[in-house]
């Protein structure tokens, strides 16, 4: 079963490989140019065709990324809401959350709970990614549909069947766990613990993430010339030197824009975290998202909570401009 | 290359194993769906639903305005995506045929666009809608997911363009077209796959939202479904019957369209280096 769009020149590597391409793109635009210089009115024209589009960008993105900073100057709380009050505090947010343990801790789990995730995310599906290449067709097509079933399953809906699947009383987990002779899990309240609540999460963002993973690692695979292997299997290499030395160097572009890429969007997970059990108990699964949000709407402090917002930008920010950077020198040692 | 028949046989056990783990749930969900509640509230689980019934289905669809929820989604998806392909269309035509100062900025732009963290932005979102008095309307919420499918649209949109050899192009303005018709009919009809990919894509997204309508939309008529699968959960504790019914209904049309489209639509997707 073929995952990858047949179309020409976008290939499994696709992160790494899209960003490159406005390099190849140089040689036709210098091809295709007129002979002599462009008209004012061609000139406009790329302009005009971008406005659209910078104007969203500038009223729907840059808006609210403006107002995020500029309310994190502020004390605005439900008073100040309801009558419309604009009170500058200047850095009292920032201090205030700077000097507070608790955003430390919860800046500290969120790293964690990235890390965990995305370790999880990109070693098992790279593996899943090496087993379809090697399996037999049906079995193949078999775990494909089922990888493609968790990949497309909404994430509102997902997120309801696992607390569904972990329901204290009449989940299914609890059933077979206690089958299995684990009786004192019979009546388990998932989300009564710290960790258990993140076991449950991370399940759920990990099951939906790794069919990405594994379906490119696998198209990837496909790419790579069978003598390759061959090769290095008459040279004696075993599996995991195969995949050391000729997989992972061919795949490296992809398996560094790959992870990035998941590390920006576990550490901005929302919809899973709150879904689950609202950051509880207690409060000890909150994560950074989730915590500018509780601490915003839930406990009315919106300025407090733009501020939490805007360090959390600020730490995507940079995760952002390294990864861009990476992209970018790939780019040059194409 | 022979190998043992071990050696054989573990890629199949563990490829059984995993089917089971990635499926399950999937399975669960349609499962529940059609048991009859006894069989749902039992300590001993009913994992083959004989005697199923559509009880729960009928619930789900009857609670009041559900079909509002339903045509909400529908028109804020449909704005959106149709929205972000017009826009989407004119900006990667620019960035993919013409050479002009700024492109390489505006790339980077969009790049970062489609990152963008909205699950931090909400209670900007919420004050500027909020002061432009459209709280409760569909409006806000279409122009907000227009613009989280946008930057991913135009990144497709440019790949696919940039794949049209530009021969092509200038062939037909040759034989007398202008740079518009030529783009309408030579590069427009090629970019079908392309327009697909996006639209899943966007479709997705709009239809999964959930932090924004929860916070924008406090009233049922400008609610969409992702908020209809929270409304079996009662005081009295979770309907999972319709609970179970309404994810299905919910995910039905994504997993259809998904099966049906992966080919297509799941390079696309990748190419993108987007997930929904």
């Amino acid at each position: 079963m073929r995952t990858q769009s047949p179309e020409p020149g976008e290939s499994a590597v696709a992160p790494a490989d899209d960003v490159a391409t406005p390099r190849a793109q140089r040689t036709p635009e210098k091809s295709g140019r007129p002979a002599g210089g462009p008209s004012l009115a061609s000139r406009f024209t790329p302009y005009l065709l971008l406005l659209p589009a910078v104007a969203a960008t500038v009223a729907l993105l840059g808006w609210p990324l403006l107002k995020t900073v500029l309310l994190s100057f502020q004390n605005l709380n439900k008073r100040q809401l309801i009558q419309h009050l604009t009170e500058w505090n200047g850095l009292d947010n920032y201090t205030e959350q700077l000097t507070d343990s608790e955003f430390w801790t919860i800046t500290l789990r969120t790293v964690v709970f990235t890390a965990v995730n995305v370790a999880l995310i990109m070693v098992l599906g790279s593996l899943i990614g090496l087993l379809l290449d090697r399996l037999g067709r049906w079995m193949r097509l078999a775990l494909s549909v089922s990888l493609l079933l968790a990949w497309a399953m909404p994430v509102v809906a997902a997120t309801t069947v696992y607390t569904w699947l972990f329901d204290q009383h009449y989940g299914v987990v609890n059933w077979f766990l206690d089958k299995l002779g684990w009786h004192s899990m019979a009546d388990f309240s998932w989300t009564s613990g710290e960790y258990s609540t993140f076991f449950v999460i991370i399940l759920l963002i990990v099951w939906q993430s790794i069919p990405f993973v594994a379906f490119n690692v696998y198209a990837g695979l496909t790419t790579i010339p069978r003598e390759l292997y061959e090769a290095a299997r008459m040279d004696g290499a075993g599996s995991f030197r195969i995949f050391g030395s000729v997989i992972f160097p061919i795949m490296k572009p992809f398996f560094l824009a790959t992870t990035f890429l998941e590390v920006i969007w576990v550490f901005k997970a929302f919809t899973q975290v709150y879904l689950i059990n609202k950051g509880g108990p207690d409060g000890l699964t909150r994560t950074l998202p989730v915590h500018a949000f509780l601490e915003g709407f839930g406990a009315q402090r919106f300025g407090v909570g733009s501020a939490i917002a805007v360090l959390t930008i600020l730490m995507l920010g940079a995760l952002m401009a390294y990864y861009f950077r990476i992209i970018l020198k790939q780019e040059d040692e194409l | 290359m022979r190998r043992s028949l071990i050696g054989r046989t573990w890629p199949n056990a563990i490829a059984a194993v995993l089917f089971v783990f990635f499926l399950f749930p999937v399975y669960w969900m349609v499962a529940t769906s059609f048991k009859r509640d006894k069989d749902i509230v039992s300590r001993d689980p009913v994992f083959l639903p004989l005697d199923g019934t559509w009880a729960h289905f009928d619930r789900a669809v009857h609670v009041p305005h559900f079909w509002t929820y339903v045509t909400n989604s529908l028109v804020v998806t449909a704005g959106a995506v149709l929205g972000s392909l017009v826009i989407a269309t004119l900006a990667a035509f620019a960035v993919a045929r013409m050479r002009f100062r700024g492109r390489r900025g505006f790339v980077l732009v969009v790049m970062a666009a489609q990152m963008a963290p909205w699950e931090v932005m909400i209670i900007a979102a919420y004050l500027i809608v909020r002061d432009n008095d459209l709280l409760n309307s569909l409006v806000p919420l279409t122009a907000f997911y227009l613009m989280m499918v946008l930057p991913f649209t135009i990144w497709t949109l440019r790949g696919f363009i940039a794949a049209v050899p530009k021969e092509l192009e200038e062939s037909a303005m040759v034989d007398g077209c202008t740079r518009t018709q030529a783009f309408a009919k030579v590069i427009f009809p090629l970019l079908a796959p392309g327009l697909m990919s996006t639209s899943l894509f966007g479709f997705i997204t709009a239809w999964n939202e959930f932090p924004l309508v929860n916070i924008l939309s406090k009233k049922e008529s400008a609610q969409t479904l992702p908020l209809w699968l929270s409304s079996f959960q009662t005081n009295a504790g979770t309907d999972w019957g319709a609970t179970m019914a309404a994810s299905t209904l919910f995910a039905l049309p994504i997993l259809i369209l998904f099966v049906f489209l992966q080919r297509k639509a799941v390079g696309g997707l990748t190419d993108g280096a987007v997930k929904g």
